[in-house]
């Protein structure tokens, strides 16, 4: 009782047949085998599972493979450049430590990503405010809005 | 979660037509609450219809007098929309402060409003500015939607199509918000509606009500202090961690007076 899909995943086609209950972040991790999307709480708190579907940032949690069907996602993987470098956004979290275990960043890096665009020269209560989808047990934020507002400029240039 | 049947539906009428004989068919919205019900078995549809590709369910028009937004609009596109602020800004405010980033790039306002979460924001809009709730079989005022917790007009198998609003002279919602979760512990919404002033609250309880005596007070006065001296009984409404029904009930007239005041 598999239901087709078809999804562009990092620029990849992948067709598959899944259970129709399958969530997206388990066709991401587990089908497709990119372990970069977190899963925190599976309960659409924490914000670990984030990726983009068509452009937009979503809890990957909450979502079934097969709302997906069609459409364009990306994730963590996806990122960095074919050679290896790091896209403007890590390398902004790398650079402000803007990580500690490092559970919630990937699903942090694809929020704060999704922001290009929309906010410019934010301020570091904007930054906070648009990262509230998005749940840190480390690093108490500091570092990862002074990271988010350098990623975020370099991502400009 | 306990297996379903995925059907995709093209448009609002084949979304009615696909529901109908499903043993327990449920639309699927943007999911935000449904997948995460049904994940905890605390629901468990036969068949999801899904209504993600009935781009008729889509969309926002507004032409002065009413501000018209598509059943399958999410909370994103409302608050982004630039009708939507100019027309009615609290609406595209409470629509920007809905839950997180995230859910609002998915969750919609039929869901929110089919759903009728006690703790909702949209329900106290469409309450408070006296909207119409449009479905492919009527037309359901506000007053006549809301029943009480989780409970609306709604029949089985009814879909919502869109929500018109009547732009008001003034509104404003305030929330004072569960931190974690993001939904109101309360949330008012006060408006200078032209069918007069309205006063909704969401968080109480038992689902989004009026302050019949604060909307009086207001007709003849619009300002805070006409409101000062309302008393919101504590009965009826709920004592969770968050909050006792007294705090709630004490909420209740601080948010509403600078509603008022932020409506001005
Ligand atoms: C972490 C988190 C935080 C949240 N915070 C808030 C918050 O602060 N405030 C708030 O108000 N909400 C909040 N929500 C809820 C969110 O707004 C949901 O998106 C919304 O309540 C449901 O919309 P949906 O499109 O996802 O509907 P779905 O989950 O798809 O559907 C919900 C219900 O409505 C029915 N339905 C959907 N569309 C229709 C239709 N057109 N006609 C008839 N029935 C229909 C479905 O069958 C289902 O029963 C939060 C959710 C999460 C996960
Ligand atoms: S794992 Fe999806 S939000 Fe936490
Ligand atoms: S770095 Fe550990 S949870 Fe954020």
């Amino acid at each position: 009782m598999g239901i087709p899909v078809s999804i562009n995943v990092n620029g990849r086609a992948v067709d598959a047949d899944v259970d129709p209950r399958t969530l997206l972040v388990d066709f991401i991790r587990t089908h497709c085998r990119l372990t970069g999307t977190h899963v925190g709480c599976d309960t659409a708190q924490c914000g670990a599972c984030t990726v983009h579907v068509d452009g937009r940032a979503v809890k990957s949690c909450n979502l079934l493979a097969a709302q997906a069907n069609g459409a364009t996602v990306l994730t963590i993987e996806g990122l960095a450049a074919a050679n290896g470098d790091m896209h403007p956004m890590q390398a902004a979290f790398k650079e402000c430590h803007g990580l500690q275990c490092g559970f919630c960043t990937p699903g942090m890096v694809m929020s704060a990503c999704e922001l290009s665009g929309k906010l410019t020269n934010p301020t570091d209560e904007q930054i906070r405010d648009a990262l509230d989808g998005n749940i840190c047990r480390c690093t108490g934020y500091h570092n990862i809005v002074k990271a988010v507002k350098s990623g975020l400029s370099n991502m400009q240039k | 979660m306990h297996p379903f049947e995925l059907h995709k539906a093209a448009s609002a009428g084949d979304a009615a037509a696909l529901i109908v004989g499903k043993a327990d068919g449920k639309y699927l919205a943007g999911g935000q609450s449904l997948i995460a019900a049904m994940k905890l078995r605390l629901n468990a549809p036969s068949d999801l219809i899904d209504l993600a590709a009935a781009s008729d369910l889509k969309g926002i028009k507004s032409d002065g007098k009413t501000v018209t937004i598509g059943a399958m609009t999410t909370h994103a596109d409302v608050a982004a929309s630039a009708d939507v602020q100019k027309a009615i800004p609290a609406l595209a405010a409470l629509a920007g402060d809905i839950g997180d980033r995230q859910i609002r790039n998915v969750g919609t306002i039929g869901g929110a409003l089919a759903n009728n979460d006690p703790a909702a924001d949209y329900p106290a809009a469409v309450l408070g500015l006296g909207a119409t709730v449009h479905t492919n079989k009527r037309a359901i005022h506000a007053d006549e939607f809301f029943r009480g917790m989780y409970e609306t007009a709604l029949e089985s198998g009814e879909l919502i199509t869109a929500v018109s609003f009547p732009v008001p002279q003034r509104a404003a919602y305030l929330k004072f918000k569960n931190p974690a979760s993001r939904f109101a512990i309360i949330g008012v919404l006060a408006a200078q509606t032209p069918a007069g002033a309205r006063v909704a609250v969401t968080g109480g309880g038992s689902g989004v009500f009026r302050v019949a005596d604060m909307e009086r007070a207001l007709a003849a006065n619009w300002s805070a202090a006409a409101i000062t001296h309302v008393k919101v009984p504590a009965s009826g409404l709920s004592s969770d961690l968050h909050g006792s029904a007294e705090y709630r009930a004490h909420l209740v007239g601080v948010l509403a007076q600078r509603a008022v005041a932020a409506a001005a």
